[in-house]
């Protein structure tokens, strides 16, 4: 089964190993490159991977065990994955999931007898505003209904190859419903780039310092700072993008790697400009993987026009080169610290800190790591000075943000607001009528009811890296907290036991709760204990904020428990 | 040099530059519990017992760096019961039955049960189903009592000069692994005489044929508190590291 073109699964893995080369930070993309070939990384291959790699056999099966897209165990011809974003369940996805499992006559989380299929789920495929979506060996395929799933059990059924199924099943939409600023703004490759050479570093410095630029990845840390206090590092610099855009219900990224590359790379280069990193990465979710051919012809052009590579712009030593390297499937590799491990070949647990990665990153050596919106803003900032930012926004937050809309609303996509918009405003502008509460920030920020809409989009008041999920009044606040907890629970990288085992907990007790099976206040003792003790000691983001959901639900609407467990009483 | 010091608590403490909080307590016997600390090891910071307030900030005690005037609250009602929360959790992830443990008295974990009174876990016990490994004629692996603090993976690394251990998994599907072509410890360098096959907190691996040298009621943490044993041991390996270092 595991033969193609004749030669051994070994032989073939030598063809793999031998196209990589020795260096064991490439144990991920070598990892990929096996799990497509043979729809799994076959245990007996995981010798020489690790010999070829100088790395002990352990290290390998422990990466392999950690990515969702990884597997030991063989999975189908066809993997189909389908995105269990509460957004994406909203839409149908149980249905479509019960539907294609009886139709290609596959349980989900198995693999068909004839090793045909598999079918199983996968956290958001950043597909919300066009769900409910699928990744079909990784490919995504989004706007699942009916007929596509017909389409879909024809083509696996007389085992047409993926890259020759329908170029409109894979066709992703831009849904860009209110362009501002940014989305407006354009360049030509290189403008901003010569604009910022004239003027000299310290220029551009004091440009995005003045601008008040802060990072769009969630945390919002200043990042005229950031570079400066990265270009004062010694020794070798490494840059980054995050383009790991993970939390649930965000997708602006998807966006600006479409429309914008070119302000992104720029923006990466002047990053390289100014702390002199000469190799740069930018970290794709490998649910993005359809992104990729179009991101790499981009870089090529750029090369073409002595954008990237040697003597950039003319510059006698300005010397950068960008990789593209794709996740495999784990939340938590958006966490920058994790993510470095994931570049460095190595489980991606989150790091001790300090030091940061401005002084010890990609390699232990100083690295500069932003969003992908981050770049492009600061591409911006150094074509047309701070004042491009400070005309709008508060005075803390300056500028505008990219937000994506989903959920119960007339027109879900990418919207860009000032910072200072408030809720009310934002639901106006996509058209949702009346709303039970919106989660703003994804599973890891806040549930906001309606006395709360007049609150604002800012740092200072609810900060969010772009998601925006809205509910109707007909949807159920518990389901909405059950599904964020099992994403918690199966995105915790299981480093920490608060998160390890406190986020399984929280699930399993919402669970117990939506059956009938707790009471409220039994329940909520333990789940209030949990939150104290996951905010106090876990080790990172991810399972500080994982109680967030069930919190805001206790505390805004407590009703909900309450009614579920009179309602049903408790049953043993 | 002793030439700065912090307190815990009030109490003073000295400290050299580059040594931990958790060090710096130690040697001034000041008792933190830990687990997945070990005075002999790189430190890892994934138990999180060790956790106190920094400067009001929760820490993990053994990963923070000693600094002059810090003001660390360690012994503190609040911090013990998110202790015990976090001891529960581990009791209900993993499958222990001490009664019939041959580590009972010996176990870093069970003793710690009795330090922070924990009488039950009020949380669902999970009950996983953790694959044993009796592969190797002088250490079991019981995978049941693993708490996954990565104790024997550092050892081996650091101390034993193998690669013995490793983790694989994660989430609450996180699981010990073993290198060897067959995952089985048998086919493992592992020796019983390696740190890595002795160094375990819980009875996750035990070295076979010493289980009831000493008997049930003579054993370590019998009679004695976990505090008072750990600091002996720990002051005494600290500073036998500290000799061995000059
Ligand atoms: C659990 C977790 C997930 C994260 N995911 C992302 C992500 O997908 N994209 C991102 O840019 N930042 C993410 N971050 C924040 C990054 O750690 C980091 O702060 C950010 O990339 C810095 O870039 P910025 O300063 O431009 O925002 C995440 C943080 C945590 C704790
Ligand atoms: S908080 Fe969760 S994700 Fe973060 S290190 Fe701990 S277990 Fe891993
Ligand atoms: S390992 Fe420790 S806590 Fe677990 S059963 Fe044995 S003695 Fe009890
Ligand atoms: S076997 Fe013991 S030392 Fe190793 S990780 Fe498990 S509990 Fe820790
Ligand atoms: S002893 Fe510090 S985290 Fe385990």
């Amino acid at each position: 089964m595991e033969k193609a073109g004749g030669s051994s699964p070994e032989e073939q893995v030598t063809g793999i190993l031998r196209r990589h080369g020795t260096d064991p930070s490439l144990l991920l993309p070598i990892l990929q490159e096996v799990q497509k070939r043979f729809h799994r990384v076959p245990p007996r291959l995981e010798d020489a991977i690790a010999a070829h790699l100088s790395l002990p056999r352990s290290h390998v099966e422990g990466v392999v065990d950690f990515y969702h897209f990884l597997s030991h165990e063989r999975r189908g011809e066809y993997d189909i994955l389908l995105s269990n974003c509460i957004i994406d369940r909203f839409h149908g996805q149980q249905a479509i999931q019960q539907r294609l499992a009886r139709e290609l006559d596959t349980p989900p989380g198995r693999v068909r007898g004839d090793g045909r299929v598999s079918i199983g789920e996968t956290s958001c495929t950043g597909l919300c505003d066009q769900g409910p979506a699928a990744l079909v060996n990784g490919r995504a395929v989004p706007a699942l209904d009916e007929h596509r799933v017909t389409q879909m059990v024809s083509l696996v059924e007389s085992g047409v190859p993926l890259e020759r199924w329908p170029e409109a099943m894979f066709r992703v939409d831009d849904n860009v419903c209110q362009p501002g600023p940014l989305l407006k703004s354009g360049l030509t490759p290189g403008e901003a780039l010569n604009a910022a050479l004239g003027g000299g570093p310290e220029n551009l410095l004091q440009q995005l310092e003045q601008s008040g630029l802060r990072g769009r990845g969630g945390a919002g840390f200043p990042t005229g700072m950031k570079w400066r206090l990265c270009r004062e590092a010694a020794g070798e610099h490494y840059l980054i993008c995050n383009a790991d855009e993970g939390e649930p219900g965000t997708f602006k990224d998807r966006e600006l790697l479409r429309l914008h590359a070119h302000a992104l790379f720029e923006g990466m280069t002047l990053g390289a400009w100014i702390t002199g990193a000469e190799k740069g990465f930018l970290y794709l979710r490998g649910e993005y993987r359809f992104l990729r051919e179009a991101l790499e012809r981009i870089l090529d052009e750029r090369r073409d026009c002595g954008l990237l590579g040697e003597s950039i712009c003319g510059v006698n030593g300005f010397r950068f080169d960008i990789t593209i390297r794709m996740g495999a499937g784990a939340y938590i590799c958006g966490e920058e610290s994790a993510l470095l491990e994931s570049l460095e070949g190595n489980r991606p647990r989150p790091r001790n800190r300090p030091p940061y990665p401005i002084t010890s990153g990609f390699r232990g050596k100083p690295t500069l790591v932003n969003n992908v919106e981050t770049f492009v803003a600061a591409a911006f900032v150094a074509l047309y000075g701070s004042s491009w930012l400070t005309s709008i926004g508060t005075d803390a937050s300056p500028g505008s943000k990219l937000i994506s809309i989903s959920g119960d609303c007339a027109r879900p996509g990418i919207y860009e607001f000032p910072f200072g918009t408030s809720v009310e405003e934002i639901l106006e502008a996509c058209g949702a009528d009346s709303p039970m509460g919106v989660q703003v920030g994804g599973p890891s920020g806040s549930y906001i009811t309606p006395q709360e809409f007049h609150r604002r989009l800012a740092f200072e008041d609810l900060s969010t890296g772009g998601s925006f999920m809205v509910f109707g009044r007909e949807r159920d606040l518990l389901e909405i907290v059950e599904n964020f907890t099992a994403f918690f629970a199966h995105e915790s990288c299981g480093f920490c036991t608060p998160c390890r085992v406190g986020t399984a907990m929280q699930n399993r007790l919402l669970k117990r709760i939506r059956n009938g099976e707790e009471t409220g206040a039994e329940a909520l003792e333990l789940l209030r204990q949990l939150r104290e003790t996951m905010i106090g000691a876990s080790h990172c983001g991810l399972g500080k904020s994982a109680s967030n959901p069930v919190f805001d639900m206790l505390e805004k609407e407590p009703r909900v428990l309450s009614a579920r467990a009179t309602s049903r009483g408790r049953v043993r | 040099m002793n030439d700065q010091a912090f307190t815990i608590d009030d109490h003073p403490v000295p400290f050299r530059r580059g040594e931990s909080i958790m060090e710096a307590a130690l040697l001034a016997g000041i008792y933190i519990p830990h687990l997945c600390f070990h005075p002999l090891l790189e430190p890892h910071g994934s138990c999180r017992l060790c956790t106190v307030e920094v400067n009001g900030k929760p820490l993990p005690a053994c990963t923070t760096p000693a600094a002059a005037g810090l003001e660390v609250t360690n012994d503190t009602e609040a911090l013990n019961q998110q202790r015990r929360t976090l001891l529960q959790l581990l009791f209900a992830e993993g499958n222990h039955c001490c009664p019939s443990c041959e580590k009972s008295g010996h176990c870093e974990l069970q003793a710690m049960g009795y330090w922070l009174k924990m009488l039950d876990s009020p949380f669902p016990y999970l009950f996983p189903r953790r694959a044993l490994d009796a592969s190797h004629p002088a250490v079991l692996l019981d995978r049941d009592r693993c708490i996954f603090c990565e104790r024997c993976v550092r050892a081996s690394r650091e101390l034993d000069g193998k690669e013995v251990f490793a983790l694989a998994g994660r989430g609450l599907n996180t699981r010990l692994i073993v290198n060897s072509p067959s995952g089985r410890l048998g086919d493992s360098d592992l020796e019983a005489s390696d740190h890595a096959a002795r160094i375990c907190p819980t009875g996750a691996l035990l070295v076979r044929g010493e289980g009831f040298r000493t008997p049930i009621g003579k054993r370590p943490f019998d009679g004695k508190s976990l505090s008072e044993t750990c600091l002996q041991r720990a002051a005494a390996l600290l500073k036998e590291g500290k000799e061995s270092e000059r």
